[in-house]
């Protein structure tokens, strides 16, 4: 036995041990632990759940220990993850903090921020959010406007920030700021860490047509931040930026192919929504539309197979780009079809007189339109494989996108 | 690891594209085309490929094979998809092979594959007898007659049916057009009494044939395996081929596309490349992302057959599907974004788009391939 398989018996065996039998089902938003200082666990289990993994450092498997993470080898988090998986634990702790800004303090950070910040992540104190988007930046992100001028041992930042997920529930804030206005678009940005409990700080959630605002629009007014908070160096911003938008699209091709919530897979839906005639799906089409999708989804899912098959043997990967054009656009094909099937049962925004999953679908619906665009839209995705994979000339006088 | 090549396979991929870019590029279908060649491919060029062990790549070594698998077979028939080149591998070495090696006795197995293998002996499967592929619609019939079989019948878009040296006839010996049960495949030599062969000139310069089997006499012993009972492993000999079709239109949908990439960066309208165009750009990273699928489809079909050969049926249409799909959208993006010398014969982009047409409708198009699918997953 290697030690792989000895950590995989051991790790089996303490998961079986420790993660309730409660962690172990699909969990709804609600159920999701987010951390920060306002978070609050959902249940008893789930607080002992993210308790007990914390202890090991297992909210952030790979970090280095020093930082409160686990301290794995990536084929150590591998066997995790697979572990995990197996029992369908549930994620103890759901984080911009982990997914995003961590990985990117490890890369960019001095030691002081590693110290000050990685420990906070990991124990779910601190909730982050991300200050990316602006009102006139959106898929041309380099043109954002919000000011940081640099006033010796702090920064005064003016501006307003869109499509900040949930700012009205973050403890602090990572942004994209302009620090130089002479210069280049790209080379004028630097990446800035705020405490939302700075005075001057303000939010407004955002209504949107799913009839969720998990979205808020933040608004800085002369607030002052401290000098030591500058990420990655003066007007270095947009590197970490295009470092830390790689995890973002990761995850956001992961959410894809995962199927985020308890949608209802489209197979079982056909069951329950429409007529069979000698064992097939009378309507034609329908008929022809699920197989058709059944059979992308088996594509895509063979092809992230095929993408962590390529990694672990240490060759380039150019899957990578792809999925998240390829897994957000699934995600929309599969809204639209389980709409299809339900008919007008799939169209209700209140109850009484739907289900509470027919209820689901028809918001999900509503939002996964925004899968195509948050994150960089589907057309900026195309813009990336055209040049990063095609090696295709750069179009005219185009403005340059990530 | 299924879906990556190892060091084996990755070796013999550069031989097969070294030897087709020298031997069998594209150049030499049109040579056979224009020259209205008799066998439509070269016979030398078979030799040479039997002398690589090609003929041989999936069969056990106890029958004089490399005994490479599925995923070797795999990595030639996508290189010689990539130079559409011309030769009995598909309905020989694949098709052909596979039927003996499933459906024959020990006997047969030992008196026709060694001479397969040796590059001796093609084979072609008659099995389609309409327009559209249905394997079980078998109206052909083979009576027995004391020691002998009698046939009667009529097939079409017979794969190398006018050069393979013996015909493996699916024939019927009980039961009515639409059964599984019932059906034969017999030997039938091409040159016996009563066959009547007429070459078809297709769309893709390759070769094909409709027979007509006129009281064609055999001996009774010309039964592969069981009589009545090919029913049993027909489909898996057909699923094999549709993973080996579809391993060969991904070579030739990576070639097209390559050539029509190539093609944005050098040609110059408005004084810069067309590639630098987004709406251009962006019709060929949505085939970069269709390929990707592709890629993973075949050789996760391909590891299928030599592994998991239960699974065969589901992954086979799936791949037959996907890939009839993709050339299509290939080749017809490969011929407007070249523009007006993408419809010249001169380009040999229009070989790909005819091909591509002709492979999508051996052994099952999307369609077919869909409703299977569906009715694999219950409904």
């Amino acid at each position: 036995m290697d030690d792989l398989d000895q950590f995989r018996g051991d790790t089996r065996q303490w998961l079986e041990a420790n993660c309730p039998p409660s962690q172990r089902l699909p969990s709804t938003p609600e159920e999701q632990y987010w951390g920060g200082r306002r978070g609050e666990f959902a249940s008893a289990d789930s607080r002992l759940w993210f308790e007990r993994m914390r202890d090991r450092g297992w909210t952030a498997p790979e970090w280095p220990t020093a930082y409160g993470g686990g301290g794995l080898t990536p084929q150590q988090g591998q066997v995790l993850k697979e572990e995990m998986k197996r029992i369908r634990a549930r994620s103890p702790l759901y984080s911009l903090g982990l997914w995003m800004l961590g990985p990117a303090l490890l890369e960019y950070g001095t030691e002081e921020q590693k110290q000050k910040h990685l420990r906070a992540i990991v124990n779910g104190e601190v909730r982050w959010c991300q200050g990316y988007s602006e009102p006139g930046a959106g898929s041309d992100l380099a043109s954002l406007q919000t000011r940081a001028d640099d006033k010796g041992d702090h920064f005064l930042v003016s501006g307003s920030k869109i499509w900040t997920t949930a700012a009205d529930k973050s403890d602090w804030i990572f942004c994209l700021v302009r620090t130089d206005t002479t210069v280049k678009k790209q080379e004028g940005i630097s990446f800035l860490l705020i405490d939302m409990a700075s005075p001057g700080v303000s939010t407004t959630p955002i209504a949107l047509i799913s009839g969720e605002s998990e979205f808020c629009q933040t608004f800085f007014d002369n607030v002052e931040v401290p000098g030591e908070n500058l990420v990655g160096g003066l007007n270095k911003g947009w590197s970490v930026a295009k470092a830390l938008l790689v995890h973002e699209r990761k995850l956001m091709a992961e959410m894809g192919s995962e199927s985020p919530r308890q949608e209802v897979p489209p197979v079982h839906a056909a069951r329950d929504y429409l007529e069979f005639v000698d064992g097939r799906i009378a309507n034609s089409q329908l008929r022809s539309d699920l197989v058709s999708f059944e059979m992308r989804m088996h594509a895509i899912a063979l092809t992230h197979m095929r993408g962590f098959e390529e990694r672990a043997n240490g060759q380039q990967s150019t899957v990578g780009l792809c999925m998240k054009y390829l897994g957000t656009e699934a995600v929309k094909d599969k809204s639209e079809l389980l709409l299809a099937i339900m008919g007008s049962r799939g169209l209700g925004w209140e109850a009484p007189g739907f289900t509470p999953e027919e209820l689901d679908t028809t918001r999900l619906w509503a939002g996964s339109k925004a899968m195509t665009i948050a994150g960089g839209t589907t057309e900026v995705q195309l813009n990336v494989i055209a040049r990063n994979i095609l090696q295709l000339p750069q179009p005219p006088k185009a403005a340059t996108e990530s | 690891m299924a879906l990556v090549l190892n060091e084996e396979q990755r070796l013999l991929a550069e031989t097969a594209r070294d030897f087709l870019e020298q031997h069998a590029p594209v150049a030499a279908l049109r040579a056979l085309r224009d020259s209205r060649d008799a066998s439509g491919y070269s016979q030398t060029l078979w030799q040479q490929m039997a002398e690589l062990g090609w003929a041989s790549v999936i069969l056990p070594e106890s029958h004089g094979g490399l005994e490479f698998g599925f995923t070797g077979l795999g990595v030639l028939l996508q290189e010689t998809g990539r130079n559409l080149t011309a030769s009995p591998l598909f309905a020989t070495a694949v098709v052909g092979a596979s039927a003996i090696l499933l459906g024959g006795t020990e006997a047969q197995r030992e008196e026709y594959l060694p001479q397969l293998a040796a590059g001796e002996l093609t084979l072609a499967l008659a099995l389609e007898e309409s327009h559209h592929h249905r394997p079980y619609h078998i109206a052909t019939r083979a009576e027995r007659n004391g020691d002998s079989l009698c046939l009667n019948g009529e097939k079409c878009f017979v794969l190398d049916g006018h050069s393979a040296d013996l015909l493996l006839v699916v024939a019927r010996t009980t039961g009515e057009p639409g059964d599984r049960e019932g059906l034969s495949v017999v030997l039938v030599p091409r040159d016996s009494v009563g066959v009547d062969c007429q070459r078809t000139l297709m769309v893709d310069s390759r070769n094909a044939a409709n027979i007509r089997f006129d009281n064609v006499t055999v001996p009774a012993t010309a039964i592969l395996g069981e009589p009545g009972a090919a029913g049993e492993w027909l489909d898996t000999v057909l699923d094999r081929g549709r993973v080996a079709l579809a391993a060969e239109m991904l070579g030739s949908a990576e070639e097209v596309f390559a050539r029509t990439v190539a093609w944005l960066k050098e040609r110059v309208q408005f004084g810069v490349p067309i590639g630098s165009f987004q709406a251009l750009q962006h019709r060929a990273s949505r085939l970069q992302a269709e390929l990707e699928l592709a890629r993973s489809v075949v050789l996760q079909a391909l590891a299928t057959v030599d592994d998991n050969p239960q699974q065969l049926a589901l992954i086979a249409s799936l791949a037959k599907a996907q890939l009839n799909e993709l050339v299509k959208l290939a080749t017809n993006e490969a011929v407007q974004l070249h523009g007006g010398i993408g419809v010249t014969d001169e380009l040999e982009i229009g070989f790909f788009l005819k091909r591509a047409r002709v492979t999508m409708q051996i052994f099952g198009d999307t369609g077919f391939h869909r409703d299977r699918y569906a009715s694999l997953c219950g409904y």
